[in-house]
Parts: structure tokens; C-alpha cells; sequence
């Protein structure tokens, strides 16, 4: 048992911490709104060799295990960095494990990303990062696909500013067929919800601080905002959201590394014993889906009528903590398939 | 980081479970909700002597300090009488750390045996959050200290033989400078016990001090240092030593009852996506819950003290360990409203039970309010508000 991020971690942090700060922080988000995506901050990116960290060594890339995307992912949701980061690793690990990850997307040149839900009749809906993604990995009933047909470069209006498009599978590579096909795209999913977790951790994070610094700084009735209990006692239960958070987003990150499933892992709800990969990403990200929501929705309702004006950041983090979790699905439909899974066991946890 | 338990813990974890298995029958665990004494004695005894509690004691002896966690949490998802050796073991965690050698020699030894217990006598009538400002008084006459006054919620007082008393020493100081703390043998004469029944299964008390007498010998700290003693104690308690973890048990009854119970929509309640919908979310906060509770004990295990973790914990995990009990009573219907010794009753009463017993969890042990301004002050570094 270690809490603690590895040596190697604490550097990655501080490097991506710096980079999105100053690259791609909340400034770049606004400037970068409606589209979502800041293609000079990419082509920095590119420069930190990022995009390919999560690649293996064989792949051209950097050999970093989901715990160490998850550790930049944080940094990235901080500063809410209008970059399909998270989507690119996804989709590039999955196209690592196929054996058909090309150069520009080792590099980042070409963007890839992955389509959350399986194709209809050719088209997949709402691909996160498919308004600027050349490469789109796709479940198409038994198959999993790869289409390269390029970017649109047109992103649907939508809340969090996100570059989302639909994305025709049409003339396609098949990569995967039968069983084998879903398997490695629900291991991609589950890797997209590990790290969609973590940049949402990073989200709730910022926005806590935000609504603790305007506390500090707001005075009314000749006192900081802050001093008053109602106020203090709002922000009192974020902490423990975003540090649950990321324990649960770490663990999952974990779990995922040491490759634990359904065969070697534990799901026993009835001890509190849960180590299986796919059902800790599942929780990660709803829990992170909430405490980002619930962090962004306190820390606005604190900055009053200056939370709801375009001006201040906040409102940047608020939409961001809905839309980036919501782009898979309602959670009380995630929570539905998570109870499937903690209930698959017999009853001997009963 | 590595979320496994060092093979050494994960052996200890699975020493706990087998004892577990072994020694907690339905008769103990009926028991104590029968008599509202959250405490056996023989079932602390066979712990101790299977050599378990070595490492329940926090700060005290080379076992991984995760052992204290472990053990706490495994006796809390399995809904074993726990409550009484916490604070027993908490209380030998503060001897051990200001406490004497007299006291270590007279009472840390008897407390690791498992046969003895402690109870804590901060509370006052008057005086519950704001606990700086009780007003039991112990007055120096010579070798000696004369205590009167009256504590209040002292559970376990009846079971104890020793309870740690937080008294004023001096009245003429600002309040928190004018306290001591002693360890005060509760057979000395003057002492009354009356009981103090609840809403849930379990009993508490109230202590009356009637000139009241014990030695020098008895005083845990410097004299007026009672309220850093205080300050161990709370660092202690809070967190990691059980009550992060009391949906888990919730969780595992509810669970069995709607493999069984009928839904009035049609099959079995299982199968309804509302209540399974809810079964995660619940098993995610007993996750998240859990993963607090474990941070805490990392810190202390690495050598920090970790009170403001340990108040996070306790305000996530009580507030939603509350809303699971209202989703399940409500989604039980009427039968969730039938208690321990009714037929039909849901989940065996267990249902009503928590209904019954969650209240208090926000309250005991610090309350939420208390938590938020520890945490808005000290961690987040509001302006202090009282």
C-alpha cells in the first residue's frame, strides 16, 4: 500500500501543471470556445511528447501506465486545456494493442480518439474530440473499426464547449472481429472513463479553489464572505469529494494496470472488497462526475451573480464538469450497469 | 500508487475474517442489540488472545499501523459489538502517548488483555460541541483530587473500568487553558452511573460525580493540559478507528432481503432498476468512504497525525451513509417499518434498525457542523467564524 504519487509521478505533475498553465489554461478554454480545441496548444503538446506517453515502448511511445495519464489528466482538467488529450491516449493504446498505431498518431500529429458508443446504421453519434480527430475508433456490432476519414473540423453546439461531432464508420478498417472486438473496446472504455475521472478530479480541484480565493476576497456586511459559517460550511464538504475523488479514480488507474478482472480480481460489495478494473472505472467516473458537479455548482452559487457572468472562469469549470462526464451517458444508467456487475456474484456476499 | 494491502496486512485481514467467522455468532450480535451494550467482554478476551489487538492500539508497538485500520474496518463491515473496544483501544493509544509509567504499568497492560474497558467523560449537560467550556471541576487537596460534577452521553460508563475525565482545574483562565484530563478508575466511591436509553438499539449514560476522589497518580498530562490530551484523543478517533464503513452491513442486508422480497410491481425487488441503481451508488460512496478512511491510516502510519483527514471521512461517509438508510427504508415500503423481533420484518429489521441508529452518526465523535469548521479553518483556510 503507497497513497503517495512515485517520484517519477511528482515530476510529471509539476511539468504538466506548468505546461497547461501556461499553454492551455482557462484563458485558451475561453479563447478556444465554441470549437473547443486550441490547435497551437496541440502542436506544443506535440513538443512534450504527451500524446504517445501512453503508447508502449514497441508503439513508438513513452511506456506510462494509466496511473501516470491519470496524473497529467488531473493537471489537464485544472486548467480545463481545450485538448483532446484524454480521448487521443485512449484511442491510441487501443489502437497499440490492435497493432495498427501509426506514426502521426504516436506523435500526435494525427489525432485519434474513440467513439463511446457502438455505431447505428454507420454513424457514430456525438464522438468526444470527433470534430477534430482525423482517426475514430468505433464498435460496429461485432467489429471494431477504424475510420480515417479525417477531421471535420465543425463542432455541434453544445454545453461544455466541446468538440464533438458524428462521425460516419463508412469504408472503415476492420481491426477486431467477435468476441475479441468488444473486449478491447470495453477495456478502451474503461480506460476513458479511468482518465475522464481524473481530469474531472482536476476540475473539482480548481474549482474549489476558485470559490475558496473569491471567499477570502468578497467582503459584504464588512467581512469577507467567507467568515460567515453558511458559506464556509458549503465548501466544507468539497475537499472530501475531490480527495475521494481521485483515491477512487487512482484506484481504479490501479486496477487497470495490474490488469484485474472478473477472473482475478475481487467484486464483493458485501465485504466492501472491490478490485475489478472495470467496475472501479465505472464508479470513478461517476463519483467524479458528481463531486466535479457538485464542487462547480457550490463554488459558482459562492461567487453570486458574478459566477453566472461569462467574465468569471467559474462558469468555464461548471458547464465543463457536466459535459465532460455526460458525453457517455446518464449516471443513473452507469450506476445501473456498475450494479450489474456487483451483483453478477452469486450469493455468497449476501 | 498501490492500492494492495502489504502481504503481511492482507495476512492479518484474513487472521481477522477467520476469527471473525469462528467467534461472532447471531447470538452476540442479538445480544447486543438486545441489551444496547455494543461490548462483549469474552468476544474483546478471545480477540486479545488470538493476538489480534497487538496492533489496535494507535502509536503503540511495531505492528504496520494499517493493522488498526484493517481490524476496526473488518469488525464494522461484519457488524460485530465494536463500539466499546474503539474507545478502549483509543483511550490506550492516548496513555501511551502522554500517559504515565505508572499508567502504562496499571493500565495499557490489563487494556491489551481485551477484559478491561474505558469510556470517554468529556461531555456536560450544557456543553457538548463547545466541550472547552465544561465546568466538572477537580480540586487539588494535597496528593489527591476531589471531582464533582456530571458527564453526559458516557456509553459504556457501565462497563468500564476506567474513564478518561475531562475536568477544570482552573476557572480563571480563558477556557481551553484551564482544563486536565485524568484516567479515573470507575469504582472509586462517589461515582453514579444511570442509564440513558436511545431511539436505536444501543444505551448510553449519564455520570455523576460526588466528591469524588482519586489520587495524583490518576492525571493523564499536565495539570491545565487537558485540552492537548484532547487533541490526541479526537486525532485518534476520528476516522479510522470504525464509523466510515456502517453502510456496508446496510448494504449486505438490503441486498439479501430483495433477492427474496416480492416487488408490488412484479418480481423480485432486485430487479428493480431504482433500488439497483441506488445499490451502487452506495457501494461507490462505501468505496469512496472507505479510500478516505484508508488515507487517514496511511498518514498516521507514516507518521502523521491525520485529524483533518479523518474529519473528512467522517463527513462524507455519515452524511451519505444517512441517505442510503432513507433510499432503503422508503424503498422497503411498510415492511422496512417492522423492527428485530417482528415476522415479515425487512432485511430481518435491520432496515429499522439503521433507520433508527443513523441519526447519531452525524452527532457523535465530533458533529458534522464541528467537522466543517475544522476543515473550512484548517484546511481551507477561511477566517475562523465563532
Amino acid at each position: 500500500m503507497d497513497l503517495a504519487l512515485t517520484a517519477d509521478q511528482e515530476t510529471l505533475r509539476e511539468v504538466f501543471a506548468d505546461f497547461f498553465a501556461s499553454e492551455a489554461g482557462p484563458d485558451r478554454a475561453r479563447a478556444a470556445e465554441p470549437s473547443g480545441f486550441d490547435s497551437r496548444s496541440w502542436e506544443r503538446l506535440l513538443e512534450t511528447g504527451a500524446p504517445g506517453m501512453g503508447l508502449p515502448e514497441s508503439a513508438g511511445g513513452g511506456g506510462a501506465s494509466l496511473g501516470d495519464l491519470g496524473v497529467v489528466a488531473e493537471e489537464l482538467g485544472a486548467a480545463i486545456a481545450p485538448l483532446p488529450l484524454v480521448e487521443h491516449a485512449v484511442a491510441g493504446r487501443l489502437l497499440a494493442a490492435t497493432g495498427a498505431c501509426s506514426e502521426p498518431v504516436a506523435e500526435g500529429s494525427d489525432i485519434a480518439t474513440l467513439a463511446l458508443r457502438p455505431a447505428r446504421d454507420g454513424i457514430c453519434h456525438l464522438v468526444p474530440a470527433g470534430a477534430v480527430a482525423r482517426h475514430v475508433v468505433a464498435l460496429d456490432g461485432d467489429r471494431l473499426v477504424l475510420s480515417s476519414s479525417g477531421a471535420p473540423g465543425v463542432a455541434l453546439g453544445n454545453h461544455g464547449c466541446l468538440p464533438l461531432a458524428h462521425r460516419s464508420i463508412d469504408g472503415a478498417t476492420v481491426l477486431l472481429e467477435g468476441p475479441g472486438a468488444h473486449a478491447a473496446f470495453d477495456r478502451a472504455l474503461d480506460e476513458w472513463r479511468t482518465l475522464t475521472a481524473a481530469a474531472l478530479v482536476g476540475i473539482g480541484r480548481t474549482a474549489l479553489d476558485l470559490g475558496v480565493e473569491y471567499a477570502k476576497e468578497r467582503h459584504q456586511f464588512g467581512k469577507p464572505i467567507g467568515a460567515f459559517q453558511a458559506v464556509q460550511h458549503l465548501l466544507a464538504d468539497l475537499p472530501g469529494l475531490v480527495d475521494g475523488a481521485r483515491l477512487l479514480s487512482a484506484k481504479a488507474a490501479w486496477a487497470g494496470d495490474s490488469d484485474l478482472d472478473s477472473s482475478n480480481g475481487v467484486i464483493d460489495p458485501g465485504s466492501n472488497d472491490i478490485t475489478d478494473f472495470a467496475t472501479l472505472a465505472g464508479m470513478a467516473l461517476v463519483f467524479a462526475g458528481e463531486a466535479a458537479t457538485t464542487t462547480t455548482d457550490r463554488s459558482l452559487h459562492v461567487h453570486g451573480g458574478y459566477g453566472f457572468a461569462e467574465e468569471y472562469d467559474i462558469q468555464l469549470f461548471y458547464r465543463r464538469a457536466r459535459a465532460w462526464a455526460l458525453v457517455l451517458d446518464d449516471p443513473a444508467r452507469e450506476c445501473r450497469r456498475i450494479a450489474d456487475l456487483l451483483l453478477a456474484t452469486s450469493e455468497d456476499a449476501a | 500508487m498501490d492500492f494492495s494491502l502489504s502481504p503481511g496486512a492482507a495476512d492479518f485481514r484474513d487472521e481477522v475474517r477467520a476469527f471473525l467467522d469462528a467467534h461472532l455468532t447471531d447470538e452476540i450480535i442479538a445480544t447486543m442489540h438486545r441489551t444496547g451494550t455494543f461490548n462483549d467482554k469474552g468476544f474483546n478476551g478471545a480477540l486479545a488472545d488470538s493476538g489480534l489487538l497487538a496492533g489496535a492500539v494507535p502509536g503503540y508497538g511495531d505492528r504496520d499501523p494499517i493493522e488498526l485500520y484493517v481490524l476496526f474496518n473488518e469488525l464494522e463491515k461484519a457488524g460485530a459489538p465494536y463500539d466499546g473496544l474503539a474507545v478502549t483501544m483509543l483511550v490506550a493509544g492516548v496513555i501511551n502517548a502522554v500517559g504515565t509509567d505508572f499508567q502504562r504499568e496499571h493500565v495499557l497492560a490489563k487494556l491489551l488483555t481485551g477484559r478491561f474497558n474505558c469510556c470517554l467523560g468529556y461531555s456536560e449537560p450544557d456543553h457538548g460541541s463547545d466541550v472547552a467550556a465544561i465546568t466538572t471541576r477537580a480540586v487539588r487537596d494535597g496528593d489527591q483530587w476531589v471531582i464533582n460534577g456530571q458527564k453526559m452521553w458516557t456509553t459504556m460508563a457501565h462497563e468500564s473500568d476506567w474513564v478518561i475525565l475531562l475536568t477544570r482545574t482552573d476557572p480563571d483562565v480563558p477556557k481551553h487553558k484551564g482544563l486536565t484530563m485524568f484516567l479515573v478508575p470507575m469504582d472509586t466511591p462517589g461515582i453514579e452511573v444511570q442509564p440513558v436509553p436511545t431511539m436505536a438499539t444501543e444505551r448510553t449514560n449519564a455520570t455523576f460525580y460526588d466528591e469524588a476522589r482519586i489520587g495524583d497518580e490518576w492525571r493523564l498530562g499536565e495539570v491545565n493540559g487537558g485540552w492537548s490530551v484532547m487533541g490526541v484523543a479526537l486525532a485518534f478517533e476520528r476516522g479510522v478507528m470504525g464509523g466510515t464503513n456502517p453502510a456496508v452491513p446496510l448494504l449486505r442486508h438490503v441486498r439479501a432481503w430483495a433477492g427474496g422480497a416480492p416487488s408490488p410491481d412484479g418480481g423480485l425487488m432486485i430487479d428493480d432498476p431504482l433500488l439497483r441503481e441506488r445499490i451502487a451508488r452506495t457501494a461507490i460512496a462505501n468505496q469512496v468512504s472507505q479510500l478516505l478512511t484508508l488515507r487517514a491510516a496511511w498518514i498516521a502510519a507514516t507518521g502523521g497525525l491525520p485529524g483533518l483527514e479523518g474529519s473528512m471521512a467522517k463527513l462524507y461517509a455519515t452524511d451519505r451513509y444517512q441517505q442510503a438508510v432513507g433510499w432503503f427504508q422508503q424503498m422497503a415500503g411498510a415492511d422496512g417499518l417492522l423492527d428485530f423481533d417482528t415476522d415479515g420484518a425487512a432485511a430481518d429489521g435491520w432496515i429499522d434498525y439503521d433507520a433508527r441508529h443513523s441519526p447519531v452518526t452525524t452527532i457523535y465523535g465530533g458533529t458534522t457542523e464541528i467537522n466543517r469548521n475544522n476543515v473550512a479553518e484548517r484546511h481551507l483556510g477561511l477566517p475562523r467564524a465563532r
